[in-house]
This record gives C-alpha cells, sequence and structure tokens, in this order.
C-alpha cells in the first residue's frame, strides 16, 4: 500500500514535529510546518492527501489557510484541530469544506482512523 | 380583602405559593394602593355626589312647581272673591249713602225699607244705622235698639272720618254669632257729612272660603294683622282665636311656606295678604298627602345614590387591589429578572475565564502527550531496550493522566459553551450523569454515597442543556453541603405521566425548618452564613419555570430535603416564570 502523505500545521513546533515523527514510525509520510504561509508554500511544492491544521495560528489562521487550500486544491482532505471548546469553529470549517475537526490533546490512533476515513481507506 | 386571598393562599401547599407574597407588603404599595384609592373615590363619588344634588333640586322645583301651583291659584281665585265680596257690601253701603239724602235715612220706615231690598238683594246684612257728623245714631235698623247712640269716642269712626270707609275686625255680635261692621262717610252738598253703618255676618263668606277647603285635610280661612282667626278653621280654632301660626312674612302674590303646625304636623302653608283691607288668607294642606310622589322619588333617589357608590367603592377596592398586586408582581419580577441577568453575566464570564484557562492548558498538554507518545513508540520499537516494560508502564500512565486533564477541560470548555441558550432533544439521565461526573471527586473525598435510580425508558426532551445543568448543578451542590461526609444523595427520574419526565434529589442531610423552607426561592435569601448569594435557587427557580417545568420542595429537620424538578417533554419556551 502507498503511503499516505500528510502535512502539519500547528504554531507549536514541539507539538507538530513530535507527532510528524510519530507518524512516521507508523508509516505515514508527515511533515510538520508551524506556520500557515509555511504550509502554503510546501503544498505547491509537494501536495499531500491530507492536511491537518490547527484553527489558532499566529499569521495567517487556520480557517484562512483551509479556505486557500480548498480554492486551490479541493481534492485535498483537511482534518480540523480546535484547542475552543466552542464547537463554531469546527462547523465554521466544515463549513468551508474541512473533513472534520479534532480537539487537542490528540489520541494519535484516532487521528490515523480519520486520516484514513478522508482518504476513504478506512476499511 | 387582602387578608382574605392571604388566608386563601394559606391552604396551599407551602412550596407551591408565589414566593412574591412572602412576608408583609412593602409600605409603598400601601402608600400606592392608599393613594389610588383616594383619587379613585374622589373622581368618581364628586362628580356622582354633584350630579345627584344638581337631580335632586331639579326634581324638587319641577314636582313642587308641580303641586304647589294649583295651591297658589287657588289661595289667588279665594282671595279675589273674598276682596270681591268685601268691596260689593262696601259699594252697596256707599250707594245707599250717595243715592239717598240726610232726610230720607234719618227717616226710620223709609230706612227699614231700604234695608229690606238690601237684604234681598246683597244677603248677610244683620242692621243699618244713620250717624250724624257728631257721632250720634240718627236712625236704626236691626234687632238692637241703638237709636240715639253716641259713637264719637270709637275708634272706628274716628278712622271713618279719615279714611271715608271702614271694614271693622270681625266680632261676637247678635245672638253670639260673628260680625263686621261697614261704614261709609257722605259728604252732603252744604260741607255737612253724616255716616251710614251697617253690620254683617259672616255666613256668606264663610261659605266662600269653605269651597276651597272642599277636601277634609285642607283648612282654609282668614286672620288679620294681629293673627286672631276671623272666620272658622277646622283644624286651628274657632273665630277670634289666635291663630296657631306665625303670620307670615307680607306678600301680595299667593306664596306657599312649609311650615309645622301647633300639634307637629309638617303642613303646606299657602297664604296671600289683601291689597286694600287688613286681612290675610291662609290654606293650610298636609304636605306628606301633597308631596307623597316626592317623597318617593326622594327615597329613590337617595337609595339610587347610596348602591351607586356601595357599588363604586367595591368595584374601586378590588380594582385597586388587583392594580397595586399586578404593579407589586411585575416590579418583583422585574427585579428578579435583574438579578437573573446580573447573575448569568456573571456566570458567563467565570465560564469565559475558565474556556480560556482550559485552552492555555491543551496546547502544552498536546505537547506532553506526543513527547510522551513518541518516547512510548521508539521503546515499542526497540526490543532490547533496558527495563522495556516499565517504561511503557510509566509513559501509559503519562498518557492516561493527560487523558484525565483533556476530560477535565472538555468539561470546561463545554460548561462554557452552554452558556448560550437553545433547545435541543436531550436525555435527562444523560444530563444528569454528567452534572454528577462534576461532583464526583468531591463525592470520593467526602465518601458521600451517590445512588443513580434512573427510569430506563425515560423519553428524551426538548430543553435547554447547558441551563438544566446550572439548575441540576445548584440543587446537587445543595444536597451535598447538606449532608455530612459519608452521607447519601438519592438522584431518581421517572415519568409521572406521558407529557412530563421528572427528577428528584434527595440526601439525608440535615434538613431545613419551615420558615426556611417557605423562603428557600426567594432571591438573596440564603442560610450560607458569609459566603452564599442567595440567587442559586433563585434562578433554578425561574430557569425550571421558564422551560416551562416545576420545581418542589420537601423537607423535614434532620432527616433531609428531597427536590423534584417536573419538566415537560416540549419546552414551552417564554412561560411566565
Amino acid at each position: 500500500m502507498k503511503r499516505m502523505k500528510v502535512l502539519l500545521v500547528d504554531d507549536e513546533e514541539e507539538f507538530v514535529h513530535t507527532l510528524a515523527e510519530r507518524l512516521q514510525l507508523r508509516g505515514i509520510d508527515a511533515l510538520g510546518v508551524t506556520k500557515g504561509e509555511e504550509a502554503l508554500e510546501s503544498l505547491e511544492a509537494d501536495p499531500p492527501e491530507v492536511v491537518v491544521l490547527d484553527v489558532l495560528m499566529p499569521g495567517i489562521g487556520g480557517l484562512e489557510v483551509l479556505r486557500r487550500i480548498k480554492g486551490r486544491h479541493p481534492e485535498i482532505q483537511v482534518i480540523l484541530l480546535t484547542g475552543r471548546g466552542s464547537e463554531k469553529d469546527g462547523m465554521e470549517g466544515m463549513r468551508l469544506g474541512a473533513f472534520d475537526y479534532l480537539m487537542k490533546p490528540l489520541n494519535i490512533e484516532e487521528l490515523i482512523k480519520k486520516m484514513r476515513e478522508a482518504l476513504g481507506q478506512d476499511r | 380583602m387582602v387578608d382574605s386571598i392571604k388566608q386563601w393562599l394559606r391552604l396551599l401547599p407551602r412550596e407551591l405559593r408565589d414566593f412574591s407574597d412572602y412576608g408583609e407588603v412593602p409600605e409603598r404599595y400601601k402608600r400606592l394602593r392608599r393613594n389610588m384609592m383616594i383619587l379613585g373615590l374622589l373622581g368618581s363619588l364628586v362628580p356622582l355626589s354633584l350630579m345627584a344634588i344638581v337631580n335632586y333640586h331639579q326634581y324638587q322645583r319641577a314636582l313642587k312647581g308641580e303641586v304647589l301651583q294649583p295651591l297658589r291659584a287657588s289661595v289667588s281665585r279665594t282671595k279675589h272673591s273674598f276682596d270681591l265680596f268685601l268691596t260689593e257690601r262696601r259699594s252697596a253701603v256707599s250707594f245707599i249713602a250717595s243715592a239717598y239724602s240726610y232726610r230720607e235715612l234719618s227717616d226710620e220706615k223709609e230706612l227699614a225699607r231700604i234695608f229690606q231690598v238690601m237684604r234681598r238683594e246683597f244677603g248677610g246684612f244683620v242692621d243699618l244705622g244713620l250717624i250724624d257728623s257728631s257721632g250720634i245714631q240718627v236712625s236704626y235698623v236691626g234687632p238692637y235698639e241703638l237709636k240715639g247712640k253716641n259713637y264719637a269716642d270709637q275708634a272706628w269712626f274716628q278712622e271713618v272720618k279719615i279714611r271715608g270707609s271702614y271694614i271693622s275686625d270681625v266680632f261676637m255680635g247678635y245672638r253670639g254669632l260673628p260680625h263686621f261692621v261697614i261704614a261709609v262717610e257722605h259728604q252732603g252738598g252744604t260741607g255737612e257729612s253724616w255716616f251710614l253703618r251697617a253690620t254683617i255676618d259672616t255666613d256668606k263668606f264663610n261659605n266662600l272660603i269653605a269651597a276651597v277647603a272642599s277636601d277634609p285635610a285642607t283648612d282654609a280661612f282668614v286672620v288679620n294683622h294681629l293673627g286672631i282667626l276671623q272666620t272658622p278653621s277646622k283644624f286651628y280654632g274657632r273665630v277670634l282665636d289666635v291663630c296657631p301660626f306665625r303670620l307670615p312674612p307680607v306678600s301680595h302674590e299667593p306664596n306657599v311656606l312649609e311650615v309645622m303646625d301647633h300639634a307637629g304636623r309638617e303642613v303646606l302653608l299657602g297664604y296671600i295678604y289683601s291689597d286694600s283691607m287688613d286681612f290675610i288668607l291662609l290654606v293650610v294642606r298636609p304636605r306628606g298627602e301633597i308631596l307623597k310622589a316626592w317623597y318617593t322619588l326622594k327615597s329613590e333617589l337617595f337609595v339610587l345614590f347610596v348602591v351607586s357608590v356601595v357599588a363604586i367603592i367595591l368595584v374601586l377596592v378590588k380594582l385597586t387591589d388587583l392594580l397595586v398586586k399586578r404593579i407589586q408582581e411585575a416590579d418583583e419580577k422585574r427585579e428578579a429578572a435583574h438579578r437573573e441577568v446580573q447573575y448569568t453575566s456573571k456566570l458567563a464570564s467565570i465560564g469565559r475565564l475558565a474556556a480560556g484557562v482550559a485552552h492555555e492548558i491543551n496546547n502544552p498538554m498536546a505537547i506532553i502527550n506526543e513527547k510522551a507518545g513518541l518516547i512510548k513508540d521508539l521503546i515499542e520499537c526497540r526490543e532490547g531496550f533496558p527495563d522495556r516494560d516499565r517504561f511503557i508502564s510509566l509513559t501509559d500512565s503519562i498518557l492516561h493522566s493527560v487523558d484525565r486533564v483533556r476530560g477535565i477541560t472538555h468539561r470546561l470548555l463545554g460548561f462554557a459553551r452552554r452558556m448560550d441558550v437553545k433547545f435541543e432533544m436531550l436525555s435527562l439521565n444523560d444530563l444528569l450523569k454528567e452534572v454528577l461526573s462534576f461532583l464526583e471527586r468531591e463525592a470520593f473525598l467526602r465518601r458521600i454515597d451517590v445512588r443513580l435510580q434512573l427510569a430506563e425508558d425515560l423519553p428524551k426532551i426538548s430543553s435547554d442543556w447547558g441551563q438544566l445543568q446550572q439548575v441540576f448543578l445548584n440543587i446537587l451542590n445543595n444536597a451535598f453541603e447538606a449532608v455530612e461526609d459519608g452521607g447519601k444523595v438519592v438522584v431518581t427520574t421517572w415519568v409521572p405521566n406521558p407529557e412530563t419526565v421528572a427528577a428528584s434529589i434527595r440526601d439525608n442531610g440535615k434538613g431545613m425548618s419551615q420558615e426556611t423552607m417557605r423562603h428557600i426561592f426567594e432571591p438573596f435569601f440564603t442560610t450560607k452564613v458569609g459566603y452564599g448569594t442567595g440567587l442559586g435557587l433563585s434562578i433554578t427557580y425561574g430557569i425550571v419555570k421558564k422551560l416551562g417545568g416545576d420545581i418542589q420542595v420537601e423537607s423535614r429537620e434532620g432527616e433531609g430535603t428531597t427536590f423534584t424538578v417536573v419538566l415537560p417533554l416540549e419546552a414551552r419556551g417564554g412561560a411566565e416564570g
């Protein structure tokens, strides 16, 4: 089976790189970036299948990044990470085309399951 | 009235009574009620009284005019007949004095013949005599032997000399019958004068007057200026008696007075003064007879007035009461709403703060989670890692703790989220379980035995999760505060009827007194000296009412308290609190 290609976007460097490493250990091609701009650049250079995107980020916010991704690459699946309790951001994200949203701290197995669902590989 | 309402309220279970009715009515509402009452009474009774007075007088004038007019008319008519009678007699005497010479009249045979004619034509004449200028009776026809009598010193003689004619008062004359005298002076051609004097009995004018007093209750008579009766009266004496009425004020027009007679009867006194002669005609009728219609009307008017006044007062009292009660209720509702808004906004601020803190904690927690996860992943990959199992169990423990923190922060965030009001289909059982999870720690530490007796088949209800959470959190907090460490709290749900679900929270704590129970839902009432706001249960009450439900409390001091919340399947949004 082809390795899944994932882009992780979160302003917490420690979080995003650790998560990337853990995903790689599980045979997923994961890349972590900490800024929205960076994510968009990386996306152009090497488009992933799934983007895991934090909603609250300095600079370009998660929802804006989502809007741009969906503008150019509607085929890329996006899973949002929300820290806030309000489901408002999550709902807004889904309206903009996100596949689903998860809350931090993450359960890694749950994340992988969601990504597979997003790519239609859930079984 | 207020007291009677309170009496009725006392029959209701205490907790069902509107909490606004607790205690005395504040002074300002009493004042308001009093002012409204006074204004209302003034505004209605003054015009009513004015109208009654005006009506009274108008009716009085109209009715009295109607009944008094005939009396006046008959007084006037009788006076005219009476005047006419006297004038006629005087004219007759005057005519004879002019038509015959002194010589003819001094002849007694001639005088007797003239007297016969007079009696036939006019009637009532008793005697006739000629008196010369010195006052000596020259000739006389009549029952007395008066020829030669000297009248020079008598008052009437002097008067007739001055005035030319004279009509006397009535006196008792021949055979004890009342008579009066007419005398006239005749100036002879030679400058000599002589006098003709006639006596007339009063039978004739008694008849005239009797015609007025034809009905048995009416009396009519004539008096002179001294109040001496000149004609007999039915009720007030015989001729020459003193009339018991005080003489009325002089009036040459017929006039009617309402007076009381000597026997205490209220009578109408019609009277008129003669223009030319010294007499007053009086007609007396009992008042009651004549003014019966008026008195009936008057009493009807009075009864109507009293009934109206009573009705107005009753309506006013009732209305004022109702109005003041409504105002008071509105005031209280507004105050309660104001407090609730304050409390809710405070709660919302706390919610936002909690959400912020939870969010801040989540980020480092996520890092811990990933780092520990990576450590675990790495160890799991390496078969030969020393103490591999121990490390794995340590990282598992870290991950488990992170999960617990996540549970806490998510709950906090959820609490904040649910500050927004919204209706959704929810399971009361789930809600109670979630609320209890907030209190798990305290229950554990204080060894409180929390038992759930939840109905399996409890239908879902449409209501507000956040608000209900607050309701049960409040009630459960109270229950936890009421019980000793190691106490018992039982949460039960059931379906009392197809339209509602119910939940009760029973504790075996210290319970409360009747007095406390009476005030339990009142805003700012608290038994928690020093730290309670006294708002918790009033807000709880407000929310339950708002959601269309009902809340009741039963308690016994020393035995425990049970709160029962009944909720409709469909929240009747906007129900009055």
